[in-house]
């Protein structure tokens, strides 16, 4: 008995089996720890641009009147737009993907860093500085941390683009990762891979928001209590 | 430390306007004493306490303390705010610590300090809480200790139990009056409870409404610690009622 053919939506055996078929070939785990490296090189390279961009924005006010204005432009743009300028760039290569992921993920986490030293407590800076907080060692003991709440918000946001940019990346041009194999799937009609990648794919943004990011929002709410930020 | 304004004034530019926060104060503070400013809402209270602290320079005029411009904060002269202003990432006991980090107290003088002023102000037993977890009272008790801990000479408090009840705000007045006449801290309460005033200072000074200035002054001479129900408050808080009262009518 079946209510549609298993080529419109497979069954849950067979998208196992199809995945056990993948796995035992060792190409379900080269793709994943392909999707994965590219990932968080390109979303070390955004967490780092960002927060440095995030904080000349917040501070400089001339950057923020010129780089300011044109990153929130660039937010507009979905970051796959960049691949036919960054294959030009770098060729085709793993640079070019990861350079899409960057751009998928820098923008929100500057803009977050930003709006995160910008919204500090002026009562904050006024308390340390009366004890004896100034210069570098304000920044870090008050400003930084006042500004967390807001800057976990954009580094999740920034994954969350990250991700999405990477799979993108992935599905157009052909590297070993997730995307590729999801194509792969496609290209030899065979809706088993194409399901089992699918579910690859959810389960792989599911546990990094369970392991990484629940656990900060978690810390954040400990100290903030249920809002954080203010 | 004895404080000093003379002929001080500070004027804020806001867009379109300017506001002459306070004009030509001119007042002192002896060493050891207690004071308490009382005036309405937005007469520049916390522009002289802000002032003293170092936050920020007057337009004009002088701030001096023991007769040196007083031109930034240092930890001798230390700000309550009203909303306590702890900082929510760290913990009670990490708050309190925070000044002493910054004078770069070696750890273990930290812990047995913080220990001790923790005692002072109750709160041992929520030494690891997080500010939140706190109730307003605490919170302020907290600030106090906070402040206490870089031994400042100079204690300045901006409508510290303004948003507390009347029990809580009866007792830390206890809490307070108790420990200023062991110490020799000089104390600059602001507040715009006149009975408040009355309970706690040596001295009430009156502020107009805006821009600032001062209108009259009180000596309290009723013995210490003294208490809301004491007999000579009412009558005293009273007569400044009217200080108040009369500079409406103006």
């Amino acid at each position: 008995m079946e209510a549609w053919p298993p080529y419109v939506f497979p069954t849950p055996q067979g998208v196992a089996s199809a995945l056990a078929g993948t796995a035992s070939r060792g190409m379900l785990a080269l793709a994943v720890w392909g999707s994965l490296r590219r990932l968080w090189v390109g979303y070390a390279i955004a967490l780092v641009s960002g927060t440095v961009i995030g904080v000349l924005m917040a501070h400089a006010r001339w950057f923020k009147n010129t780089f300011g204005l044109l990153v929130l432009g660039l937010q507009t743009l979905p970051s796959i737009c960049w691949l036919p300028l960054a294959i030009l760039w770098f060729g085709l290569s793993e640079k070019a993907i990861v350079f899409v992921v960057v751009m998928g993920a820098f923008l929100s986490i500057a803009l977050a860093a930003e709006d995160g030293i910008r919204n500090t407590p002026g009562v904050f800076v006024q308390a340390a500085r009366n004890l004896g907080a100034g210069g570098p060692r304000l920044y870090r003991t008050v400003i930084l941390p006042s500004a967390l709440p807001s800057f976990v918000t954009g580094m999740k946001l920034g994954w969350s683009f990250a991700w999405r940019s990477l799979m993108a990346g992935e599905l157009i041009y052909a590297v070993p990762g997730l995307g590729y194999l999801l194509m792969m799937g496609r290209e030899l009609n065979d809706m088993n891979q194409v399901v089992g990648v699918i579910s690859v794919i959810m389960l792989t943004g599911l546990l990094t928001d369970k392991l990484v990011f629940s656990v900060m929002e978690r810390a954040l709410r400990a100290r903030w209590g249920n809002q954080p930020g203010r | 430390m004895n404080l000093e304004l003379r002929n001080a004034s500070r004027v804020f530019s806001r867009p379109g306007r300017i506001v002459e926060a306070i004009a030509g104060i001119d007042m002192s503070i002896r060493r050891g004493e207690f004071v308490c400013l009382v005036g309405p809402s937005g007469c520049g209270k916390t522009t002289i306490l802000h002032l003293l602290a170092g936050l920020d320079r007057p337009t004009s005029g002088e701030v001096l303390a023991d007769g040196r411009p007083i031109t930034r904060p240092d930890p001798g002269r230390v700000l309550i705010f009203q909303d306590a202003a702890l900082f929510p990432w760290l913990s009670v006991r990490a708050n309190v610590e925070f000044g002493l980090r910054m004078l770069d107290m070696p750890k273990r003088e930290r812990d047995s300090r913080v220990d001790d002023l923790l005692e002072m102000v109750h709160l041992s037993r929520f030494s690891h809480s997080w500010v939140h977890e706190l109730s307003g009272g605490m919170k302020q008790r907290v600030a106090l200790a906070r402040a206490l801990a870089v031994d400042p000479a100079v204690l300045l408090l901006d409508e510290p139990f303004g948003a507390l009840d009347a029990i809580t705000r009866d007792r830390l007045h206890q809490e307070l009056q108790e420990l200023w006449m062991r110490s020799t801290k000089t104390v600059l309460f602001v507040t715009h409870n006149v009975r408040e005033a009355a309970v706690l200072a040596d001295r009430i000074v009156v502020m107009s409404r805006s821009p600032g200035r001062i209108v009259s002054e009180h000596r309290v001479e009723i013995p210490r610690p003294r208490q809301m129900e004491d007999p000579g408050i009412m009558p005293l808080a009273r007569l400044v009622m009217q200080d108040l009262e009369e500079d409406r009518d103006d």
